[in-house]
């Protein structure tokens, strides 16, 4: 056998009971999804789906927040669930997170360089002053900021985007291999928006960080991904290379997705259509229960 | 002219705060001149902290202090009759309050009390100014959900019962629902998914086709823009920097700073890279002398930093305020604030 991958999601699924004894309710939230991360070739994947898709609890077993109902997350071969003490912090240190809001993501009446010393602390065993802000200011400077910059300041006095810089230079101190970024750009400005995805880039390409973005906009995944996976009430309906998928989508719901992105073509003549989500709902239910199979160009799509 | 609806004229809004003895001024809306006409989707773009939302609050005249109307007129003109709620009394806003003039907000479980029935909300909103008879009421209350795809029986659903998408169309209906001739739009869509937000988009449209009401459209999201409006505006730090017709300004933007928006759009089939605008926008409390946009723009010279540049008329309803809007600028100069490309 061939070395292991990096990250291998295997069957996974997430079952969620909602109600009482006598009103219980399951809601699959994720349901039988398979993927794996090359070690050697880091990469941006990305997970589109609207919100009820099941793609942030996707990413919450991939951090080991949640522990999947049926199925394994194997991280460079162990199981993410049964790691325990010194075990699950390593492997803490080597997946991070990137939360959607950087000004709730930070506690307003803590400075921002707090946030990053503990982390430091943490993951770096770090103990004087100096063991920290080594590596506190070469995080920073990996998204264009410095300590200088940041050190005493609180959220309220940084921008939005210097705020997200600083959510990802926290992630970056530990060194981390993954880096679980869930709808990082949804509540920054259209101008800000670019940076954030291009540093993105620059991190897969730099420093050899592979990025999980989470996100419900085609048009930066895109621009960024190397490939995605389209999921649709838990299921994944079509994945495989980005650029292929998002230019001709095969499955019925991808389409619709991409016949909703806004275009710019003929901008300003007002003359915005309806999605015609009604016709695709149907045809996709049937479809649901279809098995992943290859399509050519290396993607595989949900068919009955 | 006659069929504009609204007519903005050197508006200067002000929050105006004096806290022992600190006095602090923070000029959000400055020196604003604009007009909507009838039947128009009217566009405004800008970033987070670039004053359109206090621009809008004096639009529906929601202003409350600190905030002040320190200079200007806004001006409406149902049937005929102009009144200007910069300096109108109470009373005389309540009057065309949600008859003439409504607001679609943006959080749409924030508009519907979450304890109460969706009718309720139309009671108490729409009752008083549609001015009809309970039965005649309810009919035109339903006639109206149905041209935004809702069955009647979301009149009796509690909110939560709701989805978003069919929240934020409950919210539309019950903001067109008195067949308002202005409605103002803060963001309504930018909390939904692509697919929801498509369809709550092209329902804005039909109703304000319907209507044929005038509608300002505000939010952040140029594709949203590019999709609904007939004309924009493009809002930085507290001014209006251009303005026109929404095809102008995706395919001849003459600003840097509107050019910087659009280039940077990603669009699927496009690879090429983007540019991302270092910087941020200036603190509208002390805002920077002459254009406000200059420490970030890439092509400002002397006069930029000392002078303000004024918003000149020019051919095809094109309005720019840019000292430089004539230059042709370089695809490598759109590219010179471009550090953080792969």
């Amino acid at each position: 056998m061939s070395a292991s991958p990096l990250l291998d999601v295997r069957d996974v699924s997430k079952v969620f009971t909602m109600g009482g004894v006598l009103s219980r309710k399951q809601i699959k939230a994720v349901n039988e999804v398979s993927f794996a991360l090359s070690a050697k070739k880091p990469e941006i994947f990305t997970i589109i789906g609207e919100s009820g898709s099941g793609k942030t609890t996707l990413a919450r077993m991939i951090l080991g927040s949640e522990v999947p109902t049926s199925g394994e997350l194997l991280f460079e071969g162990k199981d993410i669930a049964a790691r325990r003490g010194a075990e699950r912090l390593a492997f803490m240190a080597r997946v991070q997170p990137i939360f959607q809001n950087p000004f709730e993501a930070f506690n307003p009446l803590k400075r921002v360089d707090r946030y990053l010393a503990s982390t430091a602390r943490r993951f770096l065993n770090a103990r004087t002053e100096a063991e920290m802000e080594g590596p506190m200011d070469e995080a920073l400077q990996h998204v264009g900021l410095s300590l200088r910059e940041v050190k005493g300041r609180f959220p309220h006095e940084l921008s939005g985007g210097q705020l997200q810089r600083t959510a990802i230079a926290r992630a970056l101190i530990s060194k981390p291999s993954v880096i679980v970024a869930d709808e990082p750009v949804s509540m920054v400005d259209a101008s800000l928006r670019m940076a954030i995805v291009n540093l993105f880039k620059r991190l897969r390409n730099e420093l050899g960080v592979t990025i999980i973005y989470i996100t419900h906009d085609l048009a930066t995944a895109y621009y960024i991904s190397d490939r995605i996976i389209i999921m649709q009430k838990g299921h994944v309906v079509e994945m495989g290379p980005a650029r292929p998928i998002l230019e001709a989508p095969q499955h019925p719901y991808s389409q619709l997705l991409k016949r909703s992105v806004l275009s710019f073509d003929g901008a300003g003549g007002g003359r915005i259509t309806r999605s015609g989500r009604e016709e695709v709902d149907t045809s996709a239910e049937a479809l649901i229960k279809g098995r992943l199979k290859p399509a050519g160009d290396g993607r595989l799509v949900r068919v009955g | 002219m006659a069929n504009d609806i609204l007519t903005v004229e050197g508006l200067k809004a002000y929050y105006q705060m004096n806290y022992f003895g600190v006095e602090r001024e923070v000029r959000a809306v400055d020196d604003v001149t604009m007009r909507v006409k009838a039947n128009e989707i009217y566009g405004i773009a800008g970033e987070s902290s670039s004053g359109k939302t206090s621009f809008i609050k004096v639009l529906a005249a929601a202003i409350r202090p600190p905030f002040r109307i320190v200079d200007g007129s806004v001006t409406y003109r149902f049937n005929g009759t102009p009144i200007d709620v910069a300096h109108a009394g109470e009373d005389e806003i309540a009057k065309i309050r949600w008859k003439h003039l409504s607001y679609i907000m943006q959080g749409s479980m924030s508009v519907l009390n979450p304890v109460r029935r969706v009718h309720s909300a139309f009671k108490d909103f729409a009752f008083r100014p549609m001015g009809l008879k309970r039965e005649a009421f309810w009919e035109a209350v339903e006639a109206h959900l149905a041209r935004l795809h809702l069955e009647p029986g979301v009149l009796r659903a509690y909110p939560h019962e709701l989805s978003g998408g069919m929240r934020q169309r409950v919210t539309i209906a019950l903001a067109t629902v008195c067949q308002p001739e202005f409605i103002i739009a803060d963001e309504p869509t930018t909390a939904l998914d692509v697919v929801v937000q498509k369809d709550v988009l092209a329902m804005i449209r039909e109703v304000q086709q319907a209507l044929g009401s005038s509608v300002v459209f505000v939010t952040h999201d140029m594709s949203v823009h590019a999709n609904i409006t007939d004309r924009l505006a493009i809002v930085y730090a507290g001014r209006i920097v251009e303005e026109a017709p929404t095809r102008t300004i995706f395919t001849a933007a003459r600003h840097p700073y509107t050019r910087h928006l659009v280039a940077s759009l990603p669009r699927i089939g496009d690879t090429s890279p983007k540019p991302s605008l270092e910087g941020r926008p200036p603190s509208l409390a002390e805002p920077p002398a002459g254009c406000r946009f200059h420490p970030r723009c890439p092509i400002a010279i002397e006069r930029c930093r000392k002078e303000v540049p004024v918003l000149e008329e020019r051919p095809g309803g094109h309005r720019v305020a840019c000292f430089r809007a004539d230059e042709a600028l370089s695809p490598a100069k759109v590219l010179h604030v471009e550090e953080s490309l792969s």
